[in-house]
């Protein structure tokens, strides 16, 4: 069965020379759900906008559904739902008026429209809140609305652009469950996200974005594996001791410790094994932390062990090729 | 079945055809059309400008400045509200501007155009539903206009074709407009930038005040700019006078306005991707 989004070599240039997409290239299998994990301003969006017809790459292509995004926009159209970071839904309608709409755009019959805007205000808990406008909503009621306003035409393919970036941790986490619920119908979905916990949790597949290519692809488990080990974070009174520390902890892990100000990293595959082995040596050395705890992997960990530098320290890294965009404003100038 | 599921109608669905295109088209303008009305009436700003506004002009001019303007022949009421029906109308199309400028700044244009729409729509359901709104504005001008002395001095016809010439005309506006707010960084300067070419279109032109009133550097301008010939050419139909000289001016300033500000509006409007 051939793929649901087949990216190839995408390039697109904005304006004053800025390379928003360098190659890129992807395919997500029917079904699944795929993570573009990337720091903002890496091109994620860029991405989106041209398998949703809304930009025209530069060079390469793209497929959905096994259609041509530049030569059938139109009937790419159809065949998908967008969602994304800016709701893209109007306040001075209620809920129910605007799925309606949506419908009609669709080309749905009415009686069509009115059942199916039903079932989803249902679906999506906003029965209550169907007939009121959406200046009266909340952050994440109108993302469940801007996700249902996706879902009123049943695409097969659904693109979710930072679904949750803006959203309170309960508000998140009730997003990851409706879109959890949808994958289960069988709906092939990309998302785009920040998160690598995001990520974790929804993807199958995730590739990790960069300056407008891709520098890692794979399940988030392998990727975990390969570039974001558990992290063992110690305190310490100053930055001597931090010195000492991390001379103690080489021989504690695989990875090498780095040392922050007052605190040492440590990349710890083991987790509490790799702790235990950590703090023993530490007392021997009769070193006394102020902090000693484990966390999972963040996106800056993964983006340090590809790239060798922060997800958020892109223009201070000056060194970066002089076709690589500043980090601002790049996705939607 | 579960509501999330993709089912039979979501397969690839594309105007088969021109006649198919065209019912599309229509029918998405009547969808945004509906759409933008709502919006006007329940935001109040724009519920403001089309009709609080109006009725305030109306008293300021009848009952505060009315007095200090004599206007070369009968009542300065009847010599007025011909004014106020253009300078309503040209007012009330910055909300063009706004409501364009928004929807592209908040991404509900971003929305429409990953949908399998027509994409005139957008365009045509703003202007049309200016065009609706201006309809209702001039009925309520008539009636307040008919409650301060305004009296129709010619025929209902002939009242009807003033009006017919008015919202045609407003309809080029919202096309000008329309280009400025796609040309706007955001509604509120959308809304700046709007002002400052109506202004002197609206005041420096016949609505108000006779045009032999103003310094002779002025009235060149006032005389023959688009809203005083509109202004002009109402007032002939409402009050009497020759008319069709005035007629085929307003019309041909309405029609080189949307020969001219359309196709700047569209081309802006597809390049602002």
């Amino acid at each position: 069965m051939p793929s649901a989004i087949e990216v190839s070599g995408l390039v697109k240039r904005f304006p004053r020379g800025v390379l928003a997409l360098d190659g890129v290239s992807f395919d997500v299998e029917r079904g699944t759900v795929f993570g573009l994990l990337g720091p903002n301003g890496a091109g994620k969006t860029t991405v989106v906008r041209i398998l949703t017809t809304i930009l025209r790459p530069d060079e390469g292509g793209a497929k959905v559904l096994g259609r041509d995004v530049v030569r059938e926009p139109e009937l790419v159209r159809s065949l998908f739902g967008l969602a994304g970071q800016y709701a893209a839904v109007d306040e001075n309608l209620t809920g129910r008026e605007n799925l309606r709409m949506v419908g009609r755009l669709n080309h749905l019959p009415r009686p069509v429209v009115a059942t199916r805007s039903k079932e989803l205000l249902d679906q999506f808990e906003l029965t209550d809140a169907a007939d009121r406008t959406l200046k009266t909503y909340s952050g994440g009621m109108r993302r469940r609305l801007d996700l249902a306003a996706a879902l009123v035409a049943r695409p097969e393919v659904l693109f979710l652009d930072e679904p949750t970036t803006g959203l309170d941790p309960p508000a998140r986490i009730g997003l990851w469950g409706v879109i959890e619920g949808l994958v289960e119908t069988g709906t092939t979905v990309l998302l785009t996200t920040q998160y690598l916990e995001e990520a974790d949790r929804l993807a199958s597949r995730v590739a990790v974005v960069d300056h407008g290519r891709v520098i890692a692809e794979g399940t988030p488990a392998a990727l975990k594996a390969d570039l974001g080990a558990t992290v063992l974070e110690v305190g310490l009174s100053d930055a001597d001791t931090a010195a000492r520390a991390a001379q103690l902890l080489e021989s504690v892990s695989a990875k090498r410790p780095r040392v922050l100000g007052n605190d040492v990293e440590l990349p710890a595959d083991g987790g509490a094994a790799v702790a235990t082995d950590a703090l023993r040596a530490l007392d021997r050395a009769g070193i006394v932390p102020l902090r000693f705890s484990l966390r999972e992997p963040s996106l800056d960990d993964v983006f340090l062990t590809l790239t060798g530098h922060a997800a958020e320290e892109r223009t201070a890294a000056s060194s970066a090729p002089s076709s690589a965009p500043s980090s601002t404003a790049r996705e939607r100038s | 079945m579960i509501a999330g599921a993709p089912a039979p109608e979501s397969a690839a669905r594309v105007p088969d055809g021109l006649a198919a295109r065209m019912r599309w088209a229509v029918a998405d303008t009547a969808t945004l059309t509906t759409r933008n009305l709502i919006g006007y009436v329940r935001v109040p700003e724009a519920l403001f400008f089309s009709s609080v506004q109006p009725i305030m002009f109306v008293l300021l001019f009848r009952y505060v400045f009315g007095g200090a303007i004599h206007p070369p022949h009968g009542s300065y009421v009847n010599f007025l509200i011909p004014g106020i029906f253009v300078q309503t109308v040209a007012f009330g199309s910055v909300a063009t501007s706004i409501g364009l400028a928004e929807d592209l700044h908040k991404g509900i244009v971003e929305r429409f155009r990953a949908l399998p729409m027509a994409r005139s729509a957008v365009l045509a359901g703003r202007t049309i539903a200016d065009l609706v709104r201006n309809l209702f504005v001039a009925a309520l001008i008539t009636g307040i206009g008919y409650a301060v002395g305004f009296r129709v001095q010619t025929s209902a016809a002939a009242f009807l074709a003033g009006i017919a010439i008015i919202v045609v005309f407003a309809y080029a506006l919202s096309w000008g407009f329309a280009f400025v707010g796609l040309s706007a960084p955001n509604s509120e300067t959308a809304q700046v930038m709007a002002f400052p070419l109506l202004f002197p279109l609206t005041f420096a032109s016949a609505a108000f005040v006779p045009v032999q009133t103003m310094p002779s550097w002025l009235q060149g301008f006032a005389t023959h700019q688009p809203v005083s010939v509109v202004v002009n050419t109402a007032r002939a139909l409402m009050l009497g006078g020759p008319t069709s000289t005035l007629v085929w001016q307003s019309l041909a300033w309405t029609a080189g306005i949307v020969v001219v500000l359309a196709p700047l509006a569209v081309r802006r409007y597809r390049r602002t991707a």
